[in-house]
């Protein structure tokens, strides 16, 4: 671990700080998340670094919050994708036949919908909370991770260890998790810092139209949504969150690609 | 054109070649691939470049057409072609120079081919390319070319798709192609390599008509000395980017001077003693025929062989012939339709779902590409300790103790069980994948083509290895090879396949003397032997040709 590189450093710090800020969000926000401190829509100042809102409540104090939020569902319906998708996938590719067939289609089937478009109408029949979000949010993700986890798996079952493995008698489970796993490792925690970001996108979006998290609570896209009108005045509130979305994004898949770095490696990340 | 008379064609001095290696998460850094090599080809000779992997052969090939291939760089010396150092030519005097002067035919011509164009379309496009010659002069040439190489329908042939003919068809196509723009220099990159035997001789017989008719020169690049012995006036033997010995073929072949080059010329020598057939045999196969699904054809017809405890049955024959079939069948991999395998005593299970752990245990199989047959994301001590811990249920620093003692056992000492496959080199993989299936101590091992992937001094220790390690744990072999050199070397019995059936069958005595039926005899006699004028002798007098021709 002696060298990392620059980019990952930069990746690291910026990542860490927002997971810091996510998880300590309580003792960090300046004021309360809904309290109104001021008037509205105040230029930043002393009292209100990033200015106030739609209502005249803390900006900064809203962002910190809502980083809490939305970096906790995005993580959560992440992790359940990847652990639904990608033991699927790679159970789809070493079982193959019909269980490889049934849920293949099942998966083009759902993958065949707009999945925004699933997810609202999902959404709009059933009683908005976070955990049934994170768990649509996670199974219509964990779609894409199958398709990538099979592909890549399908790729590495034909390799002449994994049948060396098969006539030592060795089980599924096996097959799946040490001969198959290390090896598909790569792309996917390539795929784990798009998802991941992605995510963060997808329920800004829900939270944008209405659907995703709901008042009291405030996510990153709610905030767009409170302060959009302020847009034709001038005011920048809604492009904050805009900024810590991308930032975040840069900062993890910096972060990725020097996990990626470290995973290609065949020498375990020793020198040669 | 230069008045060159008194110069030669091709002149390289002092050429270095280095490139940067990016390993992932470290620095890059540089490393010279050749040391200062320097080489002259006169006008219509052949060069015979020779030595193993990583030897520089194929990277001093190419820089004679100034290329470097995937981010190799010449970073010294001078390469003169024509008396111009085509070094300091510029792009323009490079494009110039490729496909018009300097002609390059590669190893795999199915590879190289473009799938959708016509062979015509790809033989003649050099010489349309530099205007060598009008469209319907270079077809007329290229018919002449392919009569000349002995392709079946030479005034057809090139209507044809590369996907159309066969492997050794595909090679000739492309020295057609190599010769059509009339070079002056050939580069041959490993030609026949990648081909079986029994229709190695025929391409090799064809190139050296060519290069004879054509007048052309050519670098001959292999591996294999008694190859390069056919074709080539000298030879320049080659070793970690520096020469070794440069001389002519008959001293070279003859008189070698080097130590190097007195192993490479004795290589194939070793014979191995046959040991006479146990009573019982440890693994019958009884009439076994097998297809592949969805395909409605035999590959396996009717196959009956047994095999003695602590012998080698040597399954030879040329790829297609059904011999990886046969390990498939065997092992369980491709339950047979028909047929039976009795093993150590007991019936088998066609399928391998149905056979029990000591089954699996007691057959275990060493495969051609040790670089895959080996998980590359762990080490060396679990690799080999896994089936330790799966059979024998051995943990901790028990299991730990036994695979040293295995690893001692292949030779390969302290230190590299916490190694990775990619810290190993060719050699050292097949022997780990030795100890793996050495530690189920299984009663029979299934070597598929096990040696067909190393270098000739490589394989020749791997083969010293297994016969070894034969003598210690009273260990049958099933040794599936095309090479009949390694099977002289290790085989007690021999079974040679053709299509699917065995055509021949015994003790290696009987089946190595005559009178043979026809295959056999096309596939002893197509074994290159390492002396002039082999390949003549062969050519006259051949009863048949070879399936994939």
């Amino acid at each position: 671990m002696s060298r990392i590189p620059l980019s990952a450093l930069i990746g690291l710090f910026l990542t860490g700080t927002f997971f810091f800020v996510a998880i300590f969000a309580q003792w960090l926000g300046p004021y309360g998340l809904n309290e109104i401190a001021g008037d509205v829509w105040e230029e930043p100042s002393r009292t209100f670094l990033l200015g106030t809102d739609t209502v005249g409540r803390d900006l900064l104090s809203r962002m910190i919050y809502g980083a809490q939020v939305t970096i906790f569902i995005a993580t959560m319906a992440t992790i359940l994708s990847f652990v639904t998708g990608s033991i699927l996938g790679f159970s789809a590719a070493v079982i193959g036949g019909w269980y490889d067939q049934v849920l293949s289609r099942l998966v083009d089937l759902f993958m065949s919908i707009p999945s925004l478009i699933l997810a609202l109408v999902i959404l709009s029949v059933m009683q908005v909370s976070i955990p049934v979000l994170i768990i649509v949010m996670g199974l219509l993700d964990s779609t894409r991770v199958y398709r990538l986890a099979r592909a890549v798996a399908v790729d590495i079952a034909v390799m002449d260890y994994v049948e060396a493995a098969k006539l030592r008698g060795e089980g599924t489970g096996w097959i799946i998790f040490r001969e198959i796993l290390p090896n598909a490792l790569s792309p996917l925690v390539a795929e784990l810092g798009l998802r991941f970001i992605f995510a963060v996108l997808f329920v800004s979006t829900l939270s944008f139209l209405g659907l995703g998290v709901q008042p009291p609570l405030a996510d990153w896209g709610g905030i767009v949504k409170e302060n959009k009108d302020g847009l034709v005045y001038g005011i920048s509130a809604a492009l904050l969150p805009a900024f810590a979305i991308a930032a975040l994004a840069i900062s993890v898949n910096l972060v990725a690609d020097w996990v990626l770095n470290r995973t290609t490696s065949l020498k375990g990340g020793r020198g040669a | 054109m230069l008045d060159i008379a008194g110069k030669p064609l091709l002149d390289i001095r002092n050429l270095k070649i280095g490139a940067t290696v990016y390993p992932p998460g470290e620095r890059p850094r540089d490393v010279t691939l050749v040391h200062g090599v320097s080489l002259t080809v006169e006008k219509g000779k052949v060069l015979g470049l020779i030595g193993e992997s990583g030897a520089g052969k194929s990277t001093i090939g190419l820089a004679s057409m100034a290329y470097g291939r995937g981010g190799v760089r010449i970073t010294g010396g001078e390469v003169f072609v024509n008396g111009r150092d085509i070094l300091k030519g510029g792009t323009a005097g490079l494009r110039a120079l490729r496909g018009r002067e300097v002609t390059y035919v590669s190893q795999s011509a199915a590879a190289s081919f473009n799938p959708a164009k016509r062979l015509m379309e790809q033989v003649i496009e050099s010489c349309l390319t530099h205007g060598v010659m009008p469209k319907a002069e270079a077809e007329k040439r290229a018919v002449t070319l392919f009569r000349k190489l002995g392709l079946p329908n030479p005034e057809t042939f090139g209507d044809r798709y590369p996907h159309q003919v066969s492997g050794g068809q595909l090679q000739r196509a492309m020295t057609a192609m190599a010769l059509c723009p009339k070079p002056d220099l050939v580069v041959f990159d490993e030609p026949t390599t990648a081909l079986d035997v029994t229709t190695q001789i025929d391409v090799l017989m064809a190139i050296k008509e060519a290069i004879r008719d054509t007048g052309v020169a050519a670098l001959y690049i292999t591996h294999d000395l008694a190859v390069v012995a056919q074709v080539s006036d000298d030879i320049m033997v080659l070793r970690n980017g520096k020469t070794v010995e440069w001389g002519t073929t008959d001293q070279i072949i003859n008189a070698p001077r080097e130590p190097y080059t007195q192993a490479l010329v004795s290589v194939r020598s070793h014979e191995h003693p046959e040991k006479p057939p146990a009573a019982e045999p440890v693994l019958t196969v009884e009439a076994v025929t097998a297809r592949y699904r969805s395909v409605p054809i035999d590959v396996l017809k009717n196959v009956s062989v047994e095999i003695a405890p602590g012998r080698t049955l040597a399954v030879v024959g040329e790829s297609g012939s059904g011999k990886s079939t046969l390990a498939r069948a065997i092992t369980g991999l491709l339950p047979p339709t028909r047929g039976r395998i009795r093993f150590a005593g007991r019936q088998l299970s066609n399928d391998l779902a149905g056979r029990t752990k000591d089954d699996l245990r007691e057959m275990q199989m060493i495969y051609q590409m040790a670089d895959v047959a080996m998980n590359p994301r762990q080490t060396v001590g679990t690799i080999i300790g896994r089936p330790l811990e799966f059979y024998f249920g051995l943990r901790g620093a028990e299991r730990d103790k036994r695979v040293q003692e295995l690893l001692d056992q292949i030779e390969m000492g302290k230190g590299f069980a916490d190694r990775y496959p990619a810290e190993l080199s060719g050699g050292q993989k097949q022997r780990v994948c030795i100890a793996r299936s050495l530690a189920a101590k299984p009663k029979l091992i299934i070597c598929d083509e096990v040696t067909s992937a190393l270098d000739p001094l490589v394989a020749e220790g791997i083969l010293k290895l297994l016969l070894d390690l034969q003598a210690q744990e009273n260990v049958a072999y099933l040794f599936i090879t095309h090479d009949l050199a390694t099977v002289r070397a290790i085989a007690d019995s021999i079974a040679v396949m053709y299509k699917g059936e065995v055509v021949r069958y015994g003790p290696k005595s009987d089946v190595l003397a005559p009178p043979f039926d026809n295959y056999t005899d096309l596939l002893l006699s197509s074994v290159p032997e390492m002396r002039l004028g082999w390949l003549e002798e062969v050519i006259a007098h051949r009863k048949m040709e070879s399936a994939g021709n």
